[in-house]
């Protein structure tokens, strides 16, 4: 029976429900525009070494925590490329500090407590000291099934203080095909476990019942549960800290600290914005293709699809920030659907990135960072029946075009070292999974090399090389040798910069990469993966830069690799160009090549060669502008063909006696020939004009096109208009 | 801080500052006075004498001419008023054949242009490549950027645009 008179018992008595609490703070904030209603920082001002050092701690806690508890995970992609992050948050759930890793999913888990606290979850199923909740449902706040949070409240003396979440990113979900990112999903119930907001622990300790659930719902029990342990740990980690710094510094001083601090992240972002940016309207699109018409298997996914994300970026003339994507295409009976949540997530991943990268990293920053993701449409898909296991698909490449309008502002106001042009799509994850000779022996196929893809260019430099993932700012590709310890019948033949991937410019994209996988030692094996095609990835660069390079699938099966290999014969190590390639120069097989980076579950035997493409980023500026002495750098790491050179930047590369050097006449006069047809073909205005609005009126686009344009105007009124307006077209005009 | 004088400002914007120094620049505070001193550089190269309001891409620029707003290009090729996007007065390139992509792309890495084309917005003046679009066809051209100049210099900056005294 416990104490009721006890005073920790008397305290929690006296003390408001976090739902009050909750509706509280929102009150406050939507009364004052400040956290909580707090104008000034009082804590800071009167002793801000104090305040900062306590900022350093709970941030080096965090850290530190991240780091530590990595070791317990078994998984690669925990354990070596950090999918992992730990955030601490109020009692009403805001998030105050932050480790590294995928930090992404610092929002999302706010999302998550948020939700419990506005079910009633104090009252049933309670909320008590020792809990542990975990969520990885998408529309409670996540991104995807595949990253898995696990929450635990912090007490002290009977009070609910603070959250602590940490998020892990799964090698599998249990979702309809072995992977993290399922392509073949089109409703919920194929997404794979779903864990709703559940208490799975309480004194401390895990639930029995959960603990054998959660282990026969996914393919690989181990990883899952190592996993689980991992989380844990981290949170207690940074529990205990927390502990300690009341312990020091005063349970009152550290609670108004957590407010001040997510009020000082919302007006550092202000600020920021006003320090770098400049008033006025933004406005750019980004699509992505989908040919699923002859691959879904599914009826109702049989179609092409073209994802739309038109976004437009307010900064007002007090400093107001308002990212909207009114006119963004429908949902998709396809993995591909994002929650509103995820959304946000995204948002505050790349902002914290690029705007509010120091100082206080916390929910402050989302607070500022006034945003629109219009219900019903992929991007705040609304539906919990529909399918959300690979919302990155859409969610990456339409984000880019935030960095495009943040970069224009940058520019203007002078700060062109910031300026960064866009990513490339962290796609082609080379998933599925097999049996290993024994015939028992299940490996998972879950790469995540694919976290190091090209950076745009910079402003002022190019984009860095195979080095960069939007949601994880840590980016690492792992290495090969830890890969192929769970990817065991799957080998690496190489890994190498892929040539023209980088998008051209006078700053150029960071390279892609390309790494040839050798089956062997199976007895049966599925593989599968997703990348853009039919389209560049997001949209082109800025000030005249390209996209970066589309990918393609190239697959052979039936290989004489084994013959190869007895007679020592040369192997090969991808192929720098498609169009000569040298792996079908070495090889004989039955190939496969498409056009296209979707790539739906596809049997594999022993000896087959797969060949997994990572994406570049996109350039600035005109190619013609580039240093010649650069692209020659370019020709030689391979990150350029010498055709490329010539074609795209105008630089003629000759072999010399040390290697490759420009030929500096002939480049002159490249240079000058392609100006000179720029002149000669372009057209003026008025003829484009007329000529796309032609098209339009004919009727003469694919069905995936005039598919997006006819629910991005039957789902925004006010976009239908803009388009109608914009091409002179009739009020009755559909597609 | 990590500020700039004018000739490291010369080398940020030509692409030339040493590694160590841009760095130092990504990783410190802002220098306040980067947007004047960028002015001051930008106006000094200018082919034209018209006065810089704001920078707007690689090539072009905001200018006060005429008791007007305009957008030119550093060729002096002037782009129209602000108020209407200057890629109406641009000459305009389309990508949308697979003749035409594959003069600068693989087949193979190129889009598919019934999926996606590609616009190259030119100078008339100098045939510089100022921006590119990529996007299916038949989408409304970007307008990429409209700035409220009188809010940036009033409210941001604390005094009125330069066209319109102090």
């Amino acid at each position: 029976m416990p104490d009721t008179q006890s005073p920790s018992a008397l305290k929690a008595a006296a003390t408001p429900s976090l739902a009050a609490r909750l509706a509280l703070s929102e009150e406050r904030y939507a009364e004052s525009g400040h956290y909580k209603g707090i104008e000034r920082l009082a804590l800071k001002g009167e002793d801000h070494f104090r305040y900062e050092r306590v900022w350093a701690e709970l941030r080096g806690a965090l850290v530190s925590a991240r780091e530590t508890a990595l070791h317990i995970s078994a998984s690669p992609i925990v354990r070596n490329i950090g999918e992992l992050c730990f955030a601490l948050y109020t009692p009403e759930g805001d998030s105050v500090a932050v480790s590294t890793g995928i930090i992404t999913h610092v929002h999302t888990m706010s999302e998550g407590i948020k939700y419990m606290i506005r079910q009633g979850y104090e009252d049933k199923p309670g909320i008590a000291e020792g809990d542990i909740y975990c969520n990885n449902d998408p529309t409670l706040g996540n991104v995807h099934t595949t990253d898995v949070h696990t929450i635990i409240p912090v007490f002290h003396e009977g009070e609910l203080i603070a959250w602590v979440g940490g998020t892990a990113h799964q090698v599998d979900i249990g979702a309809g095909t072995p992977g993290h990112d399922p392509v073949a999903s089109a409703n919920r119930f194929e997404d794979g476990f779903y864990v709703t907001c559940e208490k799975v622990g309480s004194g401390h300790e895990l639930h029995k019942d959960w603990l054998i659930k959660a282990s026969r719902s996914v393919r690989t029990p181990l990883y899952w549960g190592l996993d689980e342990k991992c989380r844990i740990a981290g949170c207690y980690i940074v529990a205990e800290a927390l502990q300690r710094m009341i312990n020091s510094e005063g349970f009152a001083y550290v609670g108004q600290f957590m407010d001040e601090a997510v009020e000082e992240g919302r007006q550092n972002f202000l600020a920021r914005v006003r320090e770098r940016l400049v008033p006025g309207e933004y406005q750019t699109a980004s699509f992505i293709d989908m040919p699923m018409a002859d691959k879904a298997w599914h009826p109702e996914s049989r179609v092409d699809l073209l994802m739309h994300a038109p976004l437009r970026l307010t900064i007002g003339a007090g400093g107001e920030f308002h990212m909207s994507m009114d006119g963004a295409s429908g949902t998709v009976n396809a993995p591909f659907n994002a929650s509103e949540g995820s959304m946000q997530g995204a948002l505050w991943v790349l902002i914290t990135q690029t705007l509010i990268y120091d100082g206080k990293v916390n929910d402050g920053a989302y607070l500022a960072a006034g945003h629109y993701f219009p219900p019903g449409t992929w991007c705040n898909a609304t539906d919990p029946m529909l399918a959300y296991g690979t919302p990155w698909a859409f969610l990456i490449p339409s984000f880019t075009g935030l960095l495009r309008c943040l970069s224009r502002g940058y520019f203007t106001r002078g700060y062109r070292e910031e300026i960064v042009t866009g990513y490339g799509f962290t796609g082609d994850p080379l998933q599925g999974g097999g049996v290993l000779a024994d015939g028992k022996t299940y490996f998972p196929v879950s790469n995540f090399e694919l976290c190091s893809v090209g950076l745009g260019a910079r402003g002022t430099m190019d984009g860095l090389d195979a080095a960069y993932a939007m949601w994880n700012p840590e980016a690492d590709m792992g290495d090969a040798e830890v890969w192929e310890t769970i990817e065991s019948g799957l080998l690496y033949l190489s890994r190498r910069f892929k040539p023209d991937t980088a998008g051209y410019g006078k700053y150029r994209g960071g390279s892609g990469w390309e790494a040839l996988r050798y089956v062997h030692g199976v007895t049966s094996l599925q593989l599968y993966s997703f990348r853009e095609g039919r389209t560049f990835h997001g949209g082109a660069g800025v000030f005249g830069g390209y996209p970066n390079s589309a990918d393609y699938k190239v697959w052979v099966r039936n290989t004489n690799m084994a013959q190869l290999a007895a007679a020592q014969q040369p192997y090969p190590l991808g192929e720098l160009s498609p169009s000569s390639s040298e792996i079908e120069e070495l090889v004989q097989g039955d190939v496969t090549r498409v056009n296209e980076g979707l790539m739906f579950p596809e049997v594999f035997g022993n000896g087959d060669l797969f060949l997994s493409m990572f994406s570049g980023g996109p350039g600035y500026g005109d190619p013609l502008e580039r240093d010649p002495a650069a692209i020659v750098a370019d020709v030689e790491r391979r990150v350029y063909l010498p055709e490329t050179a010539r074609r795209a930047f105008g630089v003629v590369v000759v072999e010399g006696g040390d290697g490759p050097a420009v030929d500096a006449a002939a480049t002159g006069a490249e240079r000058e020939r392609l100006r000179q047809r720029r002149a000669a073909r372009a057209v003026t205005y008025d003829e484009f004009f007329q000529r796309e609005r032609a098209r339009l009126l004919k009727g003469a686009l694919i069905p995936p096109v005039k598919k997006m344009y006819r629910e991005s105007m039957s789902l925004s009124a006010g976009w239908g208009a803009g388009f109608r307006s914009f091409w002179n077209l009739p009020d009755t005009f559909t597609m | 801080m990590t500020s700039l004088d004018k000739a490291g400002l010369a080398d940020l914007i030509d692409g030339k500052l040493p590694w160590q120094q841009l760095k130092g620049l990504m990783s410190g505070t802002k220098d306040p006075e980067r947007f004047d001193l960028c002015i001051q550089v930008l106006q000094e190269r200018a082919r034209f004498d018209d006065p810089i309001l704001l920078p707007l891409t690689e090539h072009l620029f905001v200018v006060a001419r005429g008791g007007e707003r305009v957008v030119v290009c550093d060729c002096g090729y002037e782009l129209g008023p602000l108020e209407r996007n200057w890629k109406e007065a641009a000459r305009i390139l389309v990508r949308d054949s697979e003749e035409l992509l594959e003069e600068i792309y693989d087949p193979y890495h190129r889009c598919d242009p019934e999926w996606m084309e590609l616009r190259e917005y030119c100078c008339p003046g100098c045939w510089s490549l100022l921006e590119v679009e990529a996007v299916p066809p038949g989408y409304p051209v970007l307008y990429d950027f409209k700035p409220d100049i009188d809010a940036f210099y009033e409210s941001f900056l604390g005094r009125p645009a330069p066209d319109r005294g102090s």
